[in-house]
């Protein structure tokens, strides 16, 4: 295999490549001329001093947390001969089932737009392009007849799609027994089980203070809270990106969760970030797009029919719109198998278009960041570091084909009467859950709650927490699941979760069961 | 009888008679003996009434103190502030006054709730304008000239999403001397449909500015599934979360500020009759600056529910007023010292209790956590957070 130097030589190599060019690359030329000037600077020594200069001032921080930002996005170079497909998805039948749906998709796009003989993309006319810059805050009060407009798929359908994977290379014998796995993913991917994710979210053990648990009102602040908030202020003060990520995986204080959050994401407010999502802004305003008409339905139907995100409709439809056109989001294709379908655009808008995504991903940001630029910049980062991967099919091991089939081992092995059970009258728990991990919980959990979810998945930049606390719910409520008889009564078990506190349940779960 | 409570209402709603019923309480009519009466303010008046009033006897209830309209009444409130803030500037501690110049008005009949009779002013000379057209109109009634007061406007509300909200909380009132007062946890936002534009053009759209949820529902934009409501524990996530914690505790504590120092204005002139407990609805108004704002008290605050949440929340807030007014549900005695045990608040909160601030020195101070900030200090001196309200004559 591959030794661990030309490994290491080849990621520095790549990182700088990925680095140059960047805003960053820029800021810290300008910075080091501007630094020429100064007393300090002397010409025999100039590369020291210049280092020196770029360590005190914090530039050196920036470019710390840049390069590990890099090193948590991208995926360990494999072999350098490795063509780049491999890279992004070494397996070859996910590749082929990704594109597959990929395709499908595109086919549904396509004749929705032939059916209602809407063109996939065009250029506004003048006269609404105005009517649209006026009402862009308030998108929420309009009404027009979406009652055509059909969502592209379910996630029932993309359940039914995971389902039918199979590895053509893996021969797994004519017997059932029960060894075998009884859920519906059938791909033998490999997923951790107790003992490593033990080791995995060691900071969420019993004996470690945790935000969720230890702040709760019976609990006095001394022992924990007092202390945590004062790390927390002090990480913020250092602008360590690799610190506040090992910070949060206790939890975050609401009042320092935005800033945290971004600093994890490495997202600055620099003024070229808010221009960009200006632009991004008058291209919603200058073309159409058939997806706009399909997300406007999708958050008219959720978002402002749920209790806590009413409010952020309007926001949603903002953040929406722009990403739907943000080409930069391709270079997440980069590191996904997912190559964006090409789509016919009248007027050759140059841009392509990809998979449908599901809005309530936005709307807990919204309770942190009210700047629609800030809370673009946040969301477009979170989409294309994880939430991205619940949409596609991939080996990788927060993508949703390892979840679900890490949430199925987790309940088979810990709960295999539950499993079992649920099995026979036809309630397989995944048709339960998987709602639940498409959508990383968002308008399951009480929102804070929720935000103390993702605080862990910023932590372990990992989705797999999702899987894990999926199997908790269903233990938790084992003893009324084992009543039912049919899969309406499970659903209806399950159909509440917003009272749920999941730390709570994330802890005994993984620490405190008898296994 | 074996001690059942005897019950009647005015308010013919379900969260009311639900919970009458859970307790096994027995319905009775007006005439007959009765233990519990759930009665409209329009009752509360006759029965205290000089000519057509009765006594009470030592095992009836009632839900109304005979004269709050010293504290709904935004007239006789504001009379009761004034009077109220002298006293404590004899004491050395000074409120300020605020007046402002040229903010948006609006004038709202005294004594009528739920939004009806309110409209908007651009300015003085308008209202100058409207009054002279009144005194010829037939609509302005001939029997009493009402008095109007003029609310000043809060052109700088808070925005959440863009859009404007107003808190609703329910405060319990057992008895106002000692003054013991409890705030009921489960609050809420209610939020504007249409989107807030301060536009003077926007003026005319009445429901841009009025949050009162009898107008909202007739609003096109109206959304019948959740009624555009939002718990106040969200909202202390969502400023905790945006402006900090700090700010958002002080908020929260000024709130609690405001309601007891409107409890305690009004305390000497009410009739603290031994039958009466009262539940309020106070509505405030929260401006960019995260300061709060009374708009006004209810003293019949609105049972009926828009959707099942709010259905839920109404049910439990009758369910736990009764608990601590009617202790154990069972036939009560009004010398009782109105001082329920801990278990029984439910979803209360001890507000401000007077016995005990006084007891145990002015600096009591009850720790708050996530959620809302228990017990305000008896004697604290700060900026005043209300709007000046002068009477128009």
């Amino acid at each position: 295999m591959l030794d661990p130097d030309s490994g290491l030589s080849l990621t520095i190599a790549r990182i700088v490549q990925r680095l140059k060019g960047s805003s960053l690359h820029s800021q810290l030329e300008r910075q080091a001329r501007v630094s020429l000037h100064k007393p300090e600077i002397k010409l025999e020594s100039l590369k020291e001093d210049i280092k020196d200069f770029l360590r005190t001032s914090g530039w050196e921080k920036k470019l710390q947390n840049a390069v590990y930002s890099e090193l948590n996005v991208f995926p360990s170079p494999c072999h350098p001969a490795a063509p780049p497909e491999h890279m992004k998805e070494p397996l070859a039948y996910m590749r082929k089932a990704q594109g597959n749906w990929e395709k499908r998709i595109l086919k549904s796009l396509n004749s929705m737009c032939t059916e209602l003989g809407i063109p996939l993309a065009q250029k506004r006319p003048v006269n609404e392009q105005k009517e649209l810059l006026n009402k862009w805050n308030e998108m929420g009060t309009d009404e027009p007849d979406l009652s055509l407009f059909r969502p592209v798929y379910a996630p029932k359908d993309f359940l039914e799609v995971l389902m039918n994977l199979r590895n053509p290379n893996y021969e797994n014998g004519e017997q059932l027994s029960f060894r075998n796995h009884l859920g519906l993913i059938q791909v033998p991917l490999k997923v951790k089980d107790i003992p490593e994710l033990k080791e995995d979210f060691s900071e969420l053990g019993l004996n470690i203070g945790q935000l969720g648990i230890d702040d709760s009102a019976q609990v006095p602040p001394e022992f924990f809270e007092n202390e945590h908030v004062r790390v927390g202020q002090k990480v913020l003060a250092e602008q360590d990106s690799a610190a506040a990520q090992q910070y949060v995986r206790q939890g975050c204080p609401t009042a320092l969760r935005a800033d945290l959050w971004a600093l994890i994401l490495n997202i600055s407010n620099q003024p070229e970030d808010i221009l960009y999502y200006e632009q991004l802004k008058s291209n919603v305003i200058q073309h159409d797009l058939l997806v706009d008409s399909l997300i406007y339905k999708d958050v008219k139907l959720t978002a402002s029919n749920d209790d806590y995100y009413f409010v952020f409709e309007d926001y949603l439809y903002q953040v929406l719109l722009c990403f739907s056109r943000d080409t930069s989001v391709l270079e997440h294709f980069t590191y996904s198998s997912a190559t964006p379908p090409k789509s016919y655009i009248r007027g050759k808008l140059g841009m392509e278009e990809y998979a449908v995504f599901y809005p309530p991903n936005v709307a807990p940001l919204c309770f942190l960041y009210h700047e629609p630029s800030r809370l673009y910049q946040i969301f477009r980062e979170m989409y294309v570091r994880f939430f991205f991967r619940l949409h596609s099919i991939s080996s990788h091991a927060s993508g949703i084909v390892s979840l679900c089939l890490l949430f199925e081992t987790l309940l088979q092995t810990h709960l295999p009467q539950l499993f079992y059970h649920l099995r026979e009258i036809g309630a397989q728990p995944l048709r339960i859950s998987f709602k639940w991990l498409v959508r990383a919980f968002s308008g399951y959990l009480a929102t804070d709650q929720l935000l103390l979810l993702w605080d862990r998945i910023l932590g372990y930049n990992s989705l797999e927490i999702l899987a894990v606390l999926a199997a908790a719910v269903f233990a938790f409520r084992a003893v009324n699941l084992m009543e039912v008889t049919s899969l309406a009564a499970a659903e209806a078990v399950l159909a509440d979760l917003s009272t749920l506190k999941v730390m709570p349940l994330l802890q005994i779960f993984l620490f405190a069961t008898v296994t | 009888m074996a001690g059942k409570v005897m019950w009647v209402t005015d308010i013919e709603k379900s969260v009311l008679i639900n919970n009458f019923e859970k307790r096994g309480w027995i319905q009775v009519a007006e005439n007959e003996d009765w233990n519990f009466y759930w009665m409209s303010v329009q009752t509360i008046r006759n029965v205290f009434s000089v000519e057509t009033g009765y006594r009470l006897s030592d095992d009836q209830i009632v839900n109304h103190f005979p004269n709050h309209y010293e504290l709904t009444r935004k007239d006789l409130m504001v009379k009761n502030i004034k009077r109220y803030r002298k006293e404590l500037e004899k004491e050395g501690s000074p409120l300020a006054e605020k007046d402002e110049n040229g903010k948006y008005i609006y004038l709202e009949p005294c004594g009528k709730a739920q939004g009806k009779g309110i409209f908007l002013i651009n300015k003085l000379s308008q209202i100058k304008k409207w009054s002279r057209d009144s005194k010829t109109s037939s609509f302005v009634s001939q029997s009493s000239k009402e008095a109007y007061v003029i609310s000043l406007y809060i052109n700088n509300p808070l925005l959440i999403g863009g859009k404007k909200f107003d808190l609703r909380l329910y405060v319990l009132v057992s008895t106002y001397r000692p003054l013991r007062c409890y705030m009921y946890k489960l609050g809420f936002c209610r939020f504007c449909t249409v989107k807030y534009t301060p536009s003077t053009s926007e003026l005319d759209n009445m429901f841009v500015h009025l949050t009162n949820v009898a107008i909202q529902k007739h609003g096109d934009d109206y959304n019948h599934i959740h009624g555009g409501k939002w718990t106040v524990s969200n909202l202390r996530l969502y400023l905790e979360s945006t402006r900090g914690k700090e700010v958002t505790n002080k908020l929260f504590d000024e709130i609690h500020w405001i309601i007891v120092q409107s409890l305690k204005a009004v305390a000497p002139v009410m009739n603290n009759d031994k039958h009466c407990f009262e539940c309020y609805g106070y509505d405030i108004i929260i401006d960019d600056k995260l300061k709060p704002w009374l708009i006004e008290v209810n003293a019949s605050p609105s049972l009926t529910s828009s959707t099942a949440n709010d259905r839920i929340l109404k049910y439990n807030l009758i369910n736990d007023t009764l608990n601590i007014a009617v202790p154990n549900g069972e036939i009560p005695d009004c010398k009782w010292n109105k001082s329920p045990p801990k278990e029984v608040l439910g979803n209360y909160e001890v507000l401000y209790d007077e016995e005990m601030a006084q007891s145990d020195g002015p600096d009591r101070d009850l720790r708050s956590r996530s959620g809302q900030s228990t017990g305000v200090k008896g004697n604290r001196a700060r900026d005043s957070g209300k709007p000046v309200l002068t009477t128009w004559k």
